[in-house]
């Protein structure tokens, strides 16, 4: 698949090359000899009619979108809620009877002794780190698996991927063994290891399947030029990568700024390292009754994430444009 | 007090030793004998530190607390320790989970064990005693002698491990309590119960004369679900087959599914399972298993229902603006035994566990089992707190509930049993007898079943 | 330089991140130069690139893994070695067959539900009007922690009894009752509940799966639609002769990533129904028993099986890469 819309600059014949190597579904064998001279009106003369434009396609659309999104709308409301009402009505009677507090919000941003804005820090800290160490060592490795050629590569590899499905609890207590005798438990440190450890299986999976569809003619080209791994790296690979790798770190980051385990066993509950997860788990209280509170709190955490999204969306949708994802 | 001098020189002693042994903990005592008369009149506050003398200077010390205690019951925990903080000069680092059972034994695993822990369950102080004989440490010489002296000694019992101590009392609650609304009842012109029958012909009574049903009831409690109805069976055991059966249940030293464990069940199904009596504006029978435990007793408030059973802490699940007072919107009274002259009360509680032996850390531990203590918690706390210690001012608990709880606890004809389901080990404490009960009326399998299922999960050993 | 260690302020936080952002940058860039220079034996390249992930992945994956296979054969205290009782234990109890019949259903339908929501919801927005407005909608769930989504659906599933003075908050059941039906326990009747249960996770993985299949379908090269078009292919034909070869192997990415994850999962079922119900999956087991029952052996040997069940997924992403590796 090509690399066209991320590089509008590579020349053509090697787009084209890529191409090629990358024709295969059965039934699409086509030559890619035309250019793409296409205005923007006559390309969204094209895309319009690509569409599966049947009344029934657009009507399922809606209605999907309507489905995922009534859950979080409904919690949206409820949070604007008092307490008797969200455990004695729907969220829908909010329309007949829409009365306003913002007493839930109060008190999840300033009903406790921890700060918020403390937390929020916290968490920012803790993300960055942890999704920059994992990504660059997931790209370099998965360089590795994809472009240099060494014994065992393959079942390596396997092992790599295999390993996404330990599931990260077995790792807490041999983990937090080491740290405690290295004297860094409960520091930013041992965070961002433990979560650049665990996001690596399935960075070097996915970003792997990256660099695969990039085309070898790119890379030998290179070489013939006499370029090391280190340069085609640097200079051939990563250019071609930076969609891709801005939409593995949007859920790298998802993942860790919505984590709680890894922060509550290796960073505790102390407020000069503990993230908002670990304030918003406990706002429904010991009682699991607070659904008030809770709705809230689960609001706010959300916002940061929904910015990101729509701040690196445009990353998605050409990011994994680059590779287009090859199994 | 005749504890206080021997004492003191404990802690003199350990204070030495910590300079020595724990220099790497980052503070220690300097060394201070702790008999500094002086050392309370420097802080500027209304605390009184002479209370405090006997466990030093502490300044520049601290001590970690872990608990499932989370918002906002936590915020009262972290004043409680105020005093003690102004007049030794220690700091109490708190952290409160709602993974803390888990956690706990991650971290004593990893050798990152807190200094105190507060520990709900009896059964877990013994898992982990037998887990981590050399992380454990046992209560220290001035609690324990608080201990002594202030509670019954039942409380010490609950603490104790093969005859090592190693969980002082904190928290208490008295579970035996029916929460029911006054002015209904005098509407009505219901009469409270005082004996077993009599509560079961109210029952009858309000499901022939009434509309709405007798008894509300929740069991749903997230990962926890079922715990309630563990309660009432326990509840049903005490009065039912009486105290010594209810020991050997507890221990199993008779099976879980003995005849008499399913005769209680089954008294506890006569309202629980009959579709006449609950489950009065939240459904049927079944719905009790998907009804959170913290919202059953909300129909009440809407006269949908009438009765229902739940501990002493349930009074802080009441929305704010609800009274809680014998003329107030909800009360709560005893829930009665066979007779009026047996007093059999179920009771829950938090022991605090201790992981290290430096000086602040036993003074801490014993600070939470003095009078001064309780007295500050219940006044940080308000309704819904109350400890099992002796000799706290009773008068500092601004609920009539939490005073009735205390003159329960205090009162010599009562006959205290321990929540049977945190003395079992976890599996079936925390595991099997929690899902067991929520089958019982989930899926409405039959009490002999349950329990048999429950028996044979007990670990062999 | 306390505050390395134990920094209080933000602004020592901030400090500490960025010098630990230049250390890591700092020590790659030795590795690199290293695995640089000229004429180098290729092995020190290869270890360059391979070794710093790899050497986190001993320390923190395999090395526990390893442990876990271990402690499978050991009693609770870790110390006896038991041979296979821990997983006779597992095996002969009796609930434990609808924990696996139970995990099997959500890594079957987990994946292939959300992959199938996420292609359609991909395809049929793909260049409309507000497409991009029209993906953040699906893909709300994904930035919603469990907690959050937890309550979510509470507010979906809740019950009330259908009687006077008693309004329902489930939206579910609210829907039940306005066309005239009697609201249901959706959590409390096995099997059905279990079905409940996966539409959660389904919800949260579309986002996902629909974010990466778009961007796959974006990628199909315009001249291959065109020339479909020449010849006549639109609808529902050119979905199925041209979009869905071409973004197939991303699909096969997503349904393996999505059944990892779904194997690994526990939230759900923990904060929903606590496993009760029969709803138990085989992750929630093993949580319970190494953590709550202080049972670590039978908790190792769930997380082998977790290891066993993933097998075959192992098995037929090795059998797509080899394909790839061919066409190369």
């Amino acid at each position: 698949m090509s690399n066209a819309p991320v590089t509008p600059d590579t020349p053509d014949d090697l787009v084209d090359k890529g191409r090629n190597l990358d024709e295969g579904p059965a039934g699409t064998q086509v030559k890619s000899t035309k250019q793409r001279k296409l205005t923007r009106a006559e390309q969204r003369a094209v895309d319009a009619k690509t569409r599966l434009a049947s009344p029934w396609a657009s009507a399922f659309a809606i209605v999907m979108a309507i489905l995922w999104s009534i859950p979080t709308f409904g919690l949206f409301f409820s949070s604007f809620r008092p307490e008797r009402e969200i455990k004695t009505t729907g969220w829908w009677t909010y329309f007949q009877n829409p009365g306003l507090t913002l007493d839930n919000y109060d008190e999840v941003l300033f009903g406790s002794s921890t700060n918020f804005a403390n937390l929020f820090v916290n968490t920012v800290v803790i993300t960055l780190p942890a999704v920059i160490i994992p990504i660059t060592l997931a790209l370099l490795a998965a360089y590795a698996f994809a472009w240099i050629d060494f014994k065992g590569r393959s079942w390596l590899f396997v092992g790599v991927f295999a390993m996404q499905v330990i599931p990260i609890q077995i790792a807490l207590i041999p983990l937090l063994t080491q740290y405690v005798s290295w004297g860094l438990a409960g520091s930013f440190w041992v965070v961002w290891l433990s979560h650049s450890i665990f996001a690596l299986p399935l960075a070097i999976f996915l970003l792997h399947n990256f660099m695969m569809d990039i085309p070898r003619s790119l890379i030998e080209a290179a070489r013939v030029d006499g370029a090391g791994h280190v340069k085609i790296f640097f200079q051939v690979l990563l250019p071609l990568l930076v969609p891709a790798i801005a939409s593995f770190a949007i859920f790298q980051f998802l993942w860790v700024w919505n984590d709680l385990l890894v922060a509550l066993t290796f960073a505790g509950g102390s407020p000069n390292v503990a993230p908002l997860t670990v304030r918003i788990a406990e706002l429904s209280g010991s009682r699991g009754a607070d659904w008030h509170l809770l709705s809230a709190g689960a609001f706010i955490s959300m916002i940061v994430p929904v910015v990101v999204f729509l701040g690196l969306q445009r990353f998605f949708v050409r990011g994994l444009l680059a590779g287009g994802v090859k199994g | 007090m005749p504890s206080r001098k021997t004492s003191r020189r404990f802690l003199a002693l350990t204070a030495g030793m910590a300079t020595i042994t724990l220099a790497a903990c980052g503070g220690s005592d300097d060394g201070d004998d702790g008999g500094d008369a002086g050392a309370g009149a420097d802080v500027t506050s209304n605390v009184d530190c002479a209370a405090f003398e006997e466990y030093g200077d502490l300044e520049g010390t601290s001590v970690s607390v872990y608990t499932s205690i989370i918002s906002p019951e936590d915020q009262p925990h972290i004043d409680s320790y105020v005093p003690f903080e102004e007049c030794t000069g220690a700091t109490v680092n708190y952290e409160g989970s709602r993974e803390f059972e888990a956690q706990l034994q991650v971290r004593l695993q990893a050798g990152n064990p807190p200094d105190i822990a507060y520990i709900p369950q009896p059964g877990l102080i013994r898992t982990i005693a037998e887990g981590y004989p050399d992380v454990i440490q046992p209560v220290g010489e001035q609690a324990e002698a608080n201990v002594d002296e202030h509670f019954d000694e039942q409380w010490k019992e609950y603490g104790t491990v093969d005859g090592s101590y190693y969980g002082a009392p904190l928290g208490a609650n008295a579970k035996s309590f029916v929460w029911y609304s006054p002015s209904m009842f005098e509407e009505a012109g219901y009469e409270i119960p005082t004996t077993l029958d009599e509560l079961m012909e109210l029952t009858e009574t309000i499901a022939s004369e009434q509309e709405s049903l007798p008894w509300c009831a929740g069991i749903e409690s997230g990962s926890a679900t079922g715990w309630p109805a563990t309660d009432w069976l326990e509840d049903m055991m005490l009065r039912v087959n009486g105290p010594e059966v209810y020991d050997q249940w507890t221990n199993h030293e008779i099976p879980f599914d003995d005849p008499q464990v399913v005769e209680a069940l089954d008294a506890a199904g006569e309202i629980l399972k009959n579709p006449d009596y609950v489950n009065g504006g939240l459904g049927d029978v079944r719905s009790i298993a998907t009804t959170g435990f913290g919202d059953a007793g909300l129909p009440i408030l809407d006269g949908n229902c009438w009765m229902m059973r739940q501990a002493s802490f349930y009074q802080a699940n009441w929305p704010e603006d609800v009274t809680v007072a014998e003329d107030g919107d909800v009360f709560a009274f005893y829930l009665p035994s066979t007779s009026a002259d047996d007093q059999p009360l179920l009771v829950g509680g938090e022991f605090t566990v201790s992981f290290s032996d430096r000086p602040e850390v036993e003074a801490f531990q014993a600070y939470l089992t003095s009078p001064e203590w309780s007295d500050v918690k219940a006044q940080t706390s308000g309704p819904g707190w109350v400890s099992a210690n002796r000799d706290m001012d009773p008068a500092n608990l601004e609920s009539p509930i939490d005073q009735l709880s205390y003159e329960l606890f205090a009162d010599e004809n009562t006959v205290l049993r321990f929540d049977a389901s945190d003395l079992m080990p976890a599996e079936v404490g925390a595991g099997t007898f929690w899902s067991a009960m929520t089958d019982w009326i989930a899926l409405d399998e039959s009490s002999e079943d349950v329990l048999s299922g429950v028996e044979s999960s007990w670990p062999s050993e | 330089m306390d505050f390395l260690l134990t920094a209080t302020t933000p602004g020592q936080k901030f400090l500490v991140m960025f010098i630990a952002i230049l250390l890591f940058v700092a020590v790659m860039g030795i590795v690199l130069w290293i695995s640089d220079r000229p004429r180098i034996p290729s092995w020190v390249t290869v270890l360059g690139f391979l070794a710093p992930a790899a050497l986190l992945l001993l320390f923190g994956l395999i090395y526990p893994a390893f442990l876990t296979i271990r402690d499978s054969f050991r009693d609770r205290s870790r110390s006896d070695f038991i041979g296979f009782d821990n997983y006779a234990t597992i095996f002969s109890d009796a609930g434990f067959r609808t924990v696996l019949v139970n995990t099997a259903l959500w890594v079957v339908l987990v994946p292939l539900l959300s992959a199938g929501f996420g292609l359609m919801y991909a395809v049929l927005v793909d260049r409309a009007f507000g497409e991009k407005f029209a993906k953040t909608l699906i893909f709300l769930p994904m930035a919603i922690s469990m907690v959050g989504a937890s309550i979510i659906w509470k507010f979906v599933y809740e019950f009330r009894p259908n009687q006077a003075g008693i309004e329902q908050i489930g939206l579910l059941n609210q829907i039940l009752v306005w066309i005239g039906l009697e609201p249901q326990q959706f959590l409390l009747n096995p099997p059905t509940n279990n079905f409940f249960l996966i539409a959660v996770m389904v919800w949260i993985q579309s986002g996902f799966a629909m974010t990466v299949l778009s961007a796959a379908i974006k990628s199909i090269p315009d001249d291959i639609i065109e020339a479909a078009k020449m010849d006549g292919v639109s609808g529902f034909r050119m979905f199925r002769y041209v979009t869905l070869p071409s973004v197939r192997p991303a699909v096969v990415v997503v349904i393996t990533t999505i059944a990892m994850a779904t194997l690994k999962v526990f939230d759900i079922v923990r904060t929903m129904t606590g496993g009760q119900f029969s709803t138990s999956i085989v992750a929630n087991e093993f949580y319970d028993q190494s953590f709550v029952f202080g049972q670590p052996g039978i908790g190792a040997a769930l997380a082998v099986l977790l290891f066993v069940l993933v097998i075959p997924i192992i098995l037929y992403n090795i059998r797509q890469m080899k394909l790839s590796e061919e066409q190369r």
